[in-house]
C-alpha cells in the first residue's frame, strides 16, 4: 500500500516535471492564432480595416472583437481564405471599410515636393527615402499601396499610380470565355 | 548498336507534316533594314542594355550583357546603328510590348572582331562565362541559359550526356534540317560539351521518321575520336521532349520537382550544340538560327535568320496565301499564337507556323469533361489532367499542386484527344501562372510585415533614447547648479534645485523678450511713438504684477 502511493507520488512528480519543464522548452510565442490570419492578411498596414495594421486587426479577429470582411486590399478571396481557417460562412466585404482598388503605388511629384518629411512618418513600411528639406522618393518596390502618405502631404504632391502590366507581371487569364457553355 | 529502349507512357501520333519544309534547301533569309532585339529571349534575368542610341555597332557585337547567374548576353546580329533602346511587340502570347534594341542595319554586314577559343586551355569557369558572353541558350524551346546548364556543380557529375534531336511536334523541321546539313559540327559541340560535363556516356536521340538525319549523324559519329551512340527512338509525341527522352533511352525517369542532372544525365538540343560549336571554334556570338516557316504559304521551307527578323519578312519569303487564319511560333501542339507579325525572331523561335482553316479547321465549342480519362491515358507525365482541369478551373490551386501540376510539361497530349474539346493546357498554363503571382504577393507581405516591424522597434528605440537623452541633460544641469550653492556652503535640496533651475529659465525668456526690441519705428510720427510707449509701459507694469500677484497694494496704482 505505501509501497503504491509512493511510486504514484514519484510518478506524479516526475510528470509534473516533464510537463513544467515542456511548457517552458516548448512554449509557443504570441498568440498562435492570430499569427495564422496575420498570415492571411495582406500586409499592406492601410488600416482600413479600423485597426493601426494588420496584427492588430488579426488579434482582434482572433479575440472574436472583429469581423473577417474589413480588409479591402485582401478582397474577396483574403475573406474566402480567412473563412476558411476559422470554419465560418465567407460574407461580401464590408463596404463600410472601402472597396478594393486595382494594385498600385504612391508616386511624388518631386518638382512640387517641400521636403517635409510628413509622408516619411506617416509611411507604415518605411517605403520613402528623403532628408528634411530634400525632396522624398518612393521606394516602388517596398510600398503596399496603403495611402497613408496622401493626407499628411501639406501640397499633395503624392498620387497613387496603378501597377501597369508588363510582361513579368502577365498572367495567363482563366479561359473562361472558352468555357461559356462548360457548367 | 542496338541498345534497349524503354516507353515512356502515354504519347499520341498526330500527322507529322514534316515533308512538306524538308524538301527545299536551308535559305539564308535576307538582312532585314531594321533588327528589333528583345533583351529577354532567355529564361532568368534580362539582359542589360551596353550601347546608346545613336551609337554604330558591328555584327556580333555584345549590345546587352547578362545580368546575373541565370542570364545571357544578347548581340548585335549585323552591323548598323542604333536606333531605340525601347518597348517593342516581342513574339509573347499576351501581346504585351518589352524592352528591345532596334539596330538599323547598314547592308554592310560587317563583324566585330572575333576569334576561336582553346576551349581545352581554359579554365571550366571561366570557359562557361565566355559561353554566357556568347550569348548561348537552350534553342530547343526552353530557352535555359546553356553556361549554367553546362556546369556539372561541385559533387555531381553527369556521367550520361542526351543530344536530343527528337523534334517530335508536327511540322517543324529546322532540327532534321540541321541534322542532315551540319552533322560535324553538332558533334563538335557535344565534344565541347563532353569536355565540360565529364560525360562517359554520349547519346543522340533522333526519332525514327528521320532516315536522313539518322544516317548523317551516324557517319560523322563515326569519324569521332570518342563514343557516339546515335539511336533511332520510335517517333511518338512527345518523345522530343527531354524526360520522355531519357525515359526512352535510359529507362530512368526523373523525379517529380527534380532535374535530369539529379539523376546524373544532362540533356541538350541539337541546335544548341551547333551554336555551341560555332562559338568556340568561330568565336561566333548566338545571332541566327535555322526557323522553319511552313502551313499556309507557298514555299514551306527552312531559313538561316538573324535574331531580330520581323516574322512577316520570313512568312514573304516563303510565299504568304490568302486565307490565312492565323501565325503560331512553335507547333500545332505548344506553339503560342502570335498577336502581331511584326514581332522579331527570337532565339527561342523554333517555326512559323502559318494557319489556314483547312489545315486547322476551328476547334468545336468545348463540352464538360464525361471524364472518360482518354486524357490520363495520353499524358506522358503520368498526371490525371480531368482533376488538375476540375482543380484549376474551380481555383483550388492548393489542390492542383498536390496532383503535380508542375509537372506537367504542357505538351497538349490530354487537349489533343479530349473528346470534349477542352482546351486543358489553358487551364493548366492559367494555373501556373496564378500560382507563381501568388507566390510573389506573399514574398512582397512577408517584406511589407518586416518593414512594419522594424518601424515599430525603430519608433519605440527612438522615444526610448530620446527621454534618455532628456534625462541625462536635466541630469547635468541639476549637478550645474547644486554646484553654486554648495560652493557659498548651503545644503540645497532636489526641490531647491528645480526651483532654481525654473527660474533661471524664465530668467532666459525674460532677457530674451526684452531683447526683442520694437521694429519698424523709424518712420513713425511722434504721437505714435508716444503711444507705443505707453504701451511698452503698461506691458512692463502688467509683467510685474504677473511676477507679484500676491501685493494687494499694488492693485490700484
Ligand atoms: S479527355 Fe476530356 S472529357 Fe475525357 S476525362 Fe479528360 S478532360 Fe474529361
Ligand atoms: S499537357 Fe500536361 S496534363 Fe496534358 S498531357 Fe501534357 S503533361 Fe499531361
Amino acid at each position: 500500500m505505501l509501497a503504491a502511493i509512493g511510486v504514484m507520488a514519484l510518478l506524479a512528480v516526475a510528470i509534473g516535471l516533464v510537463l513544467g519543464w515542456s511548457a517552458i522548452r516548448f512554449k509557443v510565442e504570441g498568440n498562435p492564432l492570430a499569427e495564422k490570419i496575420d498570415a492571411i492578411l495582406p500586409q499592406t498596414q492601410c488600416g482600413q480595416c479600423g485597426f493601426p495594421g494588420c496584427r492588430p486587426y488579426a488579434e482582434a479577429i482572433a479575440k472574436g472583437e472583429a469581423d473577417i470582411n474589413q480588409c479591402p486590399p485582401g478582397g474577396e478571396e483574403g475573406v474566402k481564405k480567412l473563412a476558411e481557417l476559422l470554419g465560418v460562412e465567407p460574407k461580401p466585404l464590408d463596404e463600410a471599410h472601402g472597396t478594393p482598388k486595382p494594385k498600385s503605388v504612391a508616386f511624388i511629384d518631386e518638382q512640387t515636393c517641400i521636403g517635409c518629411t510628413l509622408c516619411i512618418q506617416a509611411c507604415p513600411v518605411d517605403a520613402i527615402s528623403g532628408a528634411a528639406k530634400q525632396m522624398h522618393t518612393i521606394i516602388a518596390a517596398e510600398c503596399t499601396g496603403c495611402e497613408l502618405c496622401l493626407p499628411p502631404c501639406p501640397v499633395d504632391c503624392i498620387s497613387m499610380v496603378p501597377i501597369a502590366e508588363d510582361l513579368p507581371h502577365w498572367k495567363w487569364k482563366h479561359p473562361v470565355v472558352m468555357m461559356k457553355r462548360v457548367a | 548498336m542496338s541498345r534497349e529502349l524503354f516507353k515512356f507512357k502515354g504519347g499520341v501520333h498526330p500527322p507529322e507534316h514534316k515533308t512538306e519544309s524538308t524538301s527545299r534547301p536551308i535559305h539564308a533569309a535576307p538582312l532585314p533594314k531594321k533588327l528589333v532585339i528583345p533583351l529577354r529571349q532567355h529564361i532568368g534575368n534580362p539582359a542589360k542594355p551596353v550601347v546608346e542610341i545613336g551609337e554604330r555597332v558591328l555584327k556580333g557585337q555584345m549590345i546587352a550583357a547578362a545580368d546575373g547567374y541565370i542570364s545571357t548576353a544578347i548581340h548585335a546580329s549585323s552591323s548598323g546603328t542604333v536606333v531605340a533602346i525601347d518597348l517593342q511587340p516581342v513574339p509573347h502570347i499576351s501581346g504585351l510590348p518589352d524592352l528591345c534594341i532596334t539596330i538599323e542595319t547598314d547592308g554592310r554586314d560587317e563583324w566585330v572582331a572575333h576569334a576561336p577559343l582553346d576551349y581545352q586551355a581554359m579554365e571550366p569557369s571561366q570557359l562557361r562565362m565566355q559561353l554566357r558572353d556568347l550569348g548561348l541558350a537552350g534553342l530547343g524551346g526552353a530557352v535555359f541559359p546553356s553556361a549554367v546548364k553546362l556546369d556539372p556543380g561541385a559533387s555531381r557529375d553527369c556521367p550520361t550526356l542526351i543530344i536530343n534531336g527528337g523534334e517530335c511536334e508536327p511540322w517543324i523541321t529546322c532540327d532534321d534540317m540541321l541534322m542532315r546539313h551540319h552533322a560535324d559540327e553538332i558533334l563538335q559541340g557535344v565534344a565541347i560539351m563532353r569536355h565540360l560535363l565529364g560525360s562517359t556516356d554520349i547519346l543522340v536521340g533522333i526519332e525514327d521518321n528521320k532516315p536522313e538525319a539518322l544516317d548523317s549523324m551516324r557517319s560523322a559519329a563515326a569519324k569521332l575520336d570518342f563514343a557516339v551512340e546515335v539511336v533511332a527512338v520510335p517517333a511518338r509525341y512527345p518523345g522530343g521532349g527531354a524526360k520522355q527522352m531519357i525515359e526512352t533511352l535510359t529507362g530512368k525517369q526523373v523525379p517529380s520537382g527534380k532535374l535530369s542532372t539529379d539523376i546524373g544525365i544532362q540533356v541538350f538540343n541539337v541546335g544548341t550544340s551547333y551554336a555551341l560549336a560555332r562559338a568556340i571554334h568561330h568565336g561566333e556570338p548566338l545571332i541566327s538560327r535555322l526557323v522553319t516557316v511552313t502551313g499556309h504559304v507557298l514555299r514551306p521551307q527552312n531559313f538561316e535568320v538573324l535574331i531580330g527578323t520581323p516574322m512577316h519578312t520570313l512568312i514573304t519569303l516563303a510565299g504568304d496565301r490568302d486565307g490565312t487564319t492565323g501565325v503560331l511560333m512553335g507547333g500545332p501542339m505548344m506553339g503560342v499564337p502570335m498577336p502581331d507579325l511584326d514581332v522579331p525572331v527570337v532565339k527561342a523561335t523554333n517555326c512559323i507556323l502559318v494557319k489556314s482553316k483547312e489545315l486547322f479547321p476551328p476547334l468545336p465549342k468545348a463540352l464538360p469533361c464525361i471524364r472518360c480519362t482518354r486524357c490520363a491515358d495520353a499524358c506522358p507525365a503520368e498526371l490525371q489532367p480531368q482533376e488538375l482541369f476540375r482543380f484549376a478551373k474551380a481555383g483550388d490551386f492548393g489542390r492542383a499542386q498536390e496532383y503535380h501540376l508542375f509537372d506537367c510539361i504542357e505538351c497538349g497530349c490530354c487537349s489533343y484527344v479530349c473528346p470534349s474539346h477542352i482546351p486543358l493546357v489553358d487551364f493548366y498554363r492559367y494555373a501556373k501562372s496564378e500560382i507563381w503571382a501568388r507566390e510573389k504577393d506573399k514574398r512582397a507581405a512577408d517584406l511589407a510585415r518586416e518593414r512594419h516591424e522594424f518601424r515599430q522597434f525603430r519608433q519605440e528605440r527612438e522615444k526610448k533614447e530620446k527621454a534618455e537623452k532628456l534625462a541625462a541633460k536635466a541630469q547635468t544641469k541639476r549637478a550645474e547648479l547644486a554646484a553654486v550653492p554648495a560652493a557659498e556652503g548651503a545644503a540645497v535640496s532636489d526641490a531647491d534645485a528645480k526651483k532654481a533651475l525654473i527660474a533661471a529659465a524664465l530668467a532666459r525668456a525674460q532677457a530674451k523678450k526684452s531683447d526683442a526690441a520694437p521694429k519698424n519705428v523709424d518712420q513713425l510720427t511722434p504721437v505714435q511713438l508716444h503711444q507705443i510707449e505707453e504701451i511698452e509701459a503698461r506691458r512692463t507694469k502688467i509683467r510685474e504684477l504677473a511676477r507679484k500677484p500676491l501685493e494687494p497694494e499694488e492693485k490700484n496704482p
